[in-house]
């Protein structure tokens, strides 16, 4: 391996993402919408962790003497239809939330990124063949394939994880693959494999570094149709199941009482559009920063 | 200067700046020069000199975030600056052509070499569209197109360079202009393709009878072409003469240095090829006297210190530089036979 | 062009392949017996044994999916567990309805996307510009699900009592499911044909087209949104996928009887039959979509050379 190598004469270029990170937060604090979207994020991780600590309200226990109850100074987003504080249910949820958009986009990331690199950095058969899989993928339009995958694994929160995250494997996939094959004709990756770096090798501290940059920016993205698509299946019943406070759930709950008590579905459902809304932002200020090709 | 009468356009103190993140960036500072009825008038500098945003001033073609700041472009005789954006389309295209460097992407993908053409004559002289095709016809013959006919209905991506250069050529004499500007219309050709574009632009002056700057890096294509010859530095013209005079006895060191950096094949190359040293400056670094005084060979403190007028030599042909004034104080210089010397001497 | 489309057609069949295979194994990655289920949970040992006779499930694996296919080929996809009906006319009874509502919503979020784009590029870092974006950044995070709710509590419900709640047929029926399903579509065509346009204006063409003195309405609405529509046409395909998948959740808001509401309905029953065969078809209508969208791209873009 190179390490052993007494003098060695090909030095590995400093990945563009650690190069470029202080230009990156330049541009990035220059972009007053990622910011803001980077500010809300860690907003909403501070509510995750503190939160629970702060609400006064049970999460799950029913008080059905307070049903129904409009939003007060007592209980800011009202109560439910089993007398739980909505504020509190949420605030709870948040952790439910980020748990899922990042939990899932990991293991959708991981994968794709697996199945990008093994494509763009072999090619050929089977390149070929790992594309064809992520186009029979790609053919469930939009949440289809999640809710396929939630009917055979049965719905549970875990479940909803797994779906979202086979729903991302492909989108990942496509873009490393391209950057992959993009990265892999550069002269120094050749000049790395002339010294004998192994495939294993190179792979892992020539080509992932150097394609770091759409992936993060995509997964940022992906955070966000994560979210959606979760609290979509949660509303559909096929997500976490009653009582946690998971806001799709409560969504569902909510909508049978919507005609008089409209607080049940309005406040998680700006939730969900609040934390949504940072990831697009933050995606959007990070794509502008990291990738020149797309800046308009 | 020569008398009005003949003359097509008179640009005078013409500025043209951008702005961006709140600083201003004088591309083009106070550049006056005219053109004679009739004539070719060369327009040469260095990428970054501001020849192109002169030409896209004339056009009044600016947009966010340049504008053009003062001056006066007159065009027989009226302001172009006076006029509205209605009037100015009027003019565009109809008595004030323009083709540009990059013929490959110069032209609309989607549309064909008739819809292109004839388009110009259609708004212009309110052609049916039957007409306008007869007479995108006519022009590709006239730009000599081999088998026009067939021509008309292909697309832009189904043309070589050289052909789409003469399409855009076609497009801007449709409505045989009494301007034509050409923006590096060769650059970016194959160098015998480069010779029959500018063959074909000068017999189609003379056939017209229309008037052309030619905007170009190369003095090689304006001893070819051109009758004038304006030398532009950093935003500004620092020469201004008849061709026969410019490369016969060039008056300003920067002239002399691209003159001598011109390959020739005439003679026997002595030592390195001369060119001027150092890099034109960036507009965030502008010299406060002559811009071009930290690459001369013969700048002096008051080179340095104060910026020199375009002043007539007496034969309508004009320069901007102190050893043409009463106030040099160095020693005599003879630009062109001295300047070889002296850039051996410059660190 | 005609080998492209070949080759194009060649393509596919490994994913349609793929489609079948994958949606074939979801009855058999189901936890539990598939005959126990189809049969009931009450039924006995020898009628689950004869169910699975019935149903081949003793047969290796790949006759079984090649009789699947076989079956599906000639319109058989089996019977539905709660009706008994055939699956094809379950699926055939409903899809009119779902193909109505991802139509209507593809073409409003084309119409809105296009002149929101389009004015939003042309006013480029004015308040318009800012003000359109923000609201396709909205529109891009709201959940489509609660916009629907939210728009049936505005619109439906005293006062206004504009839109019925829920149902389709009428033109009323339509405004609220089509503007839920279209809106997150319009605000990607939006973003989408802005940043095309912005493209495309900076290109030499539209100087070229300056210079021959040509009205800037003209040059924007012909000369630029011409070539900036390309990259947005398979944008426009991708979203006929997404709304065509959001039509499952759209119906169940909105109570509408097509296919989306099929699957959800199937999928609480543990109809697996129907839900095989609504997704299989709504994987195939979207690979068919996306096959025409390459070939009108390929066909739009002249600039592509055939390789």
């Amino acid at each position: 391996m190179a390490e052993t190598t007494p003098n060695q004469p090909v030095t590995k270029p400093p990945s563009p993402f650690v190069e470029n990170f202080k230009t990156v937060m330049k541009k990035l604090k220059k972009n007053k919408a990622a910011m803001i979207g980077g500010y809300m994020i860690i907003f909403f991780f501070l509510v995750s962790i503190i939160g629970p600590w702060l609400t006064v309200h049970p999460v799950t226990t029913p008080d059905l003497t307070n049903r129904f109850a409009p939003p007060s100074t007592e209980n800011w987003f009202g109560t439910d239809n089993f007398g739980r504080d909505i504020f509190t249910r949420i605030v709870h949820g948040m952790s439910i939330t980020l748990y899922i958009g990042f939990a899932s986009v990991a293991i959708g990331a991981f994968f794709g990124v697996l199945i990008g690199v093994i494509s763009g950095y072999y090619g050929k058969k089977i390149d070929s063949v790992l594309m064809r899989i992520m186009d029979v993928l790609l053919a469930f339009p939009g949440i289809l394939l999640a809710l396929a995958i939630v009917t055979v694994l049965g719905g549970s929160l875990q479940n909803v994880v797994i779906a979202v995250a086979i729903f991302s494997i492909p989108m990942f996939a496509r873009i490393v693959r391209g950057s992959t094959l993009a990265v892999r004709k550069l002269e120094y990756v050749d000049a790395v494999r002339a010294l004998g770096a192994t495939d294993v090798r190179i792979i892992f501290r020539h080509i992932l570094p150097n394609i770091m940059s759409p992936i993060i920016v995509q997964a940022t993205l992906r955070i966000a149709t994560a979210v959606l698509t979760a609290s979509a299946l949660s509303y559909l019943g096929l997500g976490a199941q009653p009582p946690t406070p998971e806001w799709g759930a409560m969504l569902s709950d909510g909508r049978a009482y919507m005609w008089d008590s409209l607080h049940l579905t309005l406040f998680p459902g700006l939730a969900i559009v609040a934390v949504v809304l940072a990831f697009n932002i933050f995606g959007d200020g990070l794509r502008d920063a990291l990738d020149p090709k797309l800046k308009d | 200067m020569s008398d009005k009468q003949n003359t097509i356009i008179d640009v005078n103190e013409l500025q043209t700046s951008f702005f961006v993140d709140g600083k201003e960036v004088k591309a083009v500072d106070g550049v006056t020069f005219d053109v004679p009825s009739g004539k070719t008038l060369g327009i040469v500098g260095e990428s970054g000199s501001g020849k192109s945003i002169t030409s896209l001033s004339i056009m009044r073609l600016i947009n966010n975030p340049g504008k053009i700041k003062g001056g006066e472009i007159n065009f027989n005789g009226e302001n172009l600056l006076d006029k509205s954006e209605a009037q100015m389309r009027k003019i565009r295209g109809n008595q004030i052509s323009m083709i540009f460097q990059e013929p490959m992407t110069s032209l609309n993908p989607v549309f064909t070499v008739a819809d292109q053409i004839g388009e110009a004559v259609m708004i212009h002289q309110k052609l049916s569209k039957k007409k306008a095709r007869e007479k995108s016809l006519e022009m590709l013959k006239l730009v000599g197109i081999p088998s026009p006919e067939k021509r008309l209905d292909n697309y832009p991506h189904e043309l070589s360079g050289g052909m789409r250069q003469r399409v855009m050529i076609a497009i801007a004499l449709a409505c045989r202009p009494e301007l034509l500007i050409a923006d590096e219309p060769t650059t970016a050709l194959d160098v015998t393709i480069q010779a029959q574009i500018l063959r074909l632009i000068r017999n189609l002056q003379e056939e017209l009878g229309m008037s052309v700057i030619l905007i170009t890096h190369d003095l090689g294509v304006v001893a070819e072409t051109c009758d004038y010859v304006a030398v532009m530095y950093a935003g500004k013209i620092v020469e201004y003469a008849d061709v026969n005079t410019l490369f016969r006895d060039p008056k300003h060191p920067y002239t002399v240095g691209l003159l001598k950096s011109l390959p020739r094949h005439d003679i026997d190359m002595e030592g390195d090829l001369s060119t001027i040293k150092g890099m034109v400056p960036t507009p965030d670094n502008m010299p406060k006297g002559c811009r071009f005084a930290p690459r001369c060979p013969f700048a002096r403190d008051m080179c340095r210190e104060n910026l020199p007028h375009l002043e007539d030599e007496g034969d309508g042909n004009q320069v901007r530089c102190w050893i043409h004034t009463d106030q040099w104080d160095g020693p005599e210089v003879n630009v062109k036979d001295d300047y070889e010397s002296a850039a051996s001497k410059q660190s | 062009m005609f080998v492209y489309i070949v080759r194009r057609l060649m393509q596919t069949i490994p994913v349609v392949i793929g489609v079948t295979i994958l949606v074939f194994s979801m009855m058999h990655l189901v936890p539990g017996n598939p005959a126990q289920i189809i049969a009931g949970e009450s039924a006995s040992p020898t009628q689950v044994a004869q169910m699975e006779e019935r149903l081949g499930l003793n047969d290796p694996l790949p006759v079984q999916y090649f009789s699947y296919v076989g079956n599906a080929v000639t319109g058989d996809l089996g019977n539905s567990i709660r009706s008994g009906n055939a699956v094809t006319d379950e699926i055939f009874s409903r899809l009119p309805v779902t193909i109505e509502l991802a139509l209507y919503s593809t073409f409003l979020s084309i119409f809105i996307g296009l002149i929101a784009g389009v004015i939003s590029a042309t006013k480029r870092y004015t308040f318009t510009d800012a003000a359109i974006m923000i609201v396709a950044l909205f529109g891009l995070s709201m959940p489509n699900f609660w916009l629907g709710l939210m728009l049936v509590q505005y619109f439906s419900l005293p006062p206004l009592q504009w839109f019925p709640v829920t149902g389709w047929g009428t033109p009323q029926h339509i405004v609220l499911p089509v503007l839920t399903l279209g809106t997150a579509g319009a605000a990607i065509i939006a973003r989408m044909t802005r940043s095309s346009m912005l493209d495309v204006i900076n290109q030499d063409y539209i100087r070229t087209a300056r210079a021959k003195g040509v009205k800037e309405r003209i040059i924007i609405y012909k000369h630029a949104l011409r070539n900036a529509l390309i990259p947005v046409v398979t944008v426009v395909g991708l979203q006929f996928g997404v709304l065509l998948g959001g039509t499952v959740i759209i119906e169940q808001v909105f109570a509408i009887n097509g296919l989306g509401r099929l699957v959800i309905e199937a999928i609480s029953a543990r109809d697996f039959p129907v839900v095989q065969g609504s997704v299989l078809v709504i994987a195939l209508m979207f690979v068919l979509v996306n096959l025409l969208v390459d070939l009108s791209y390929r066909f739009l873009n002249k600039r592509i050379e055939l390789d």
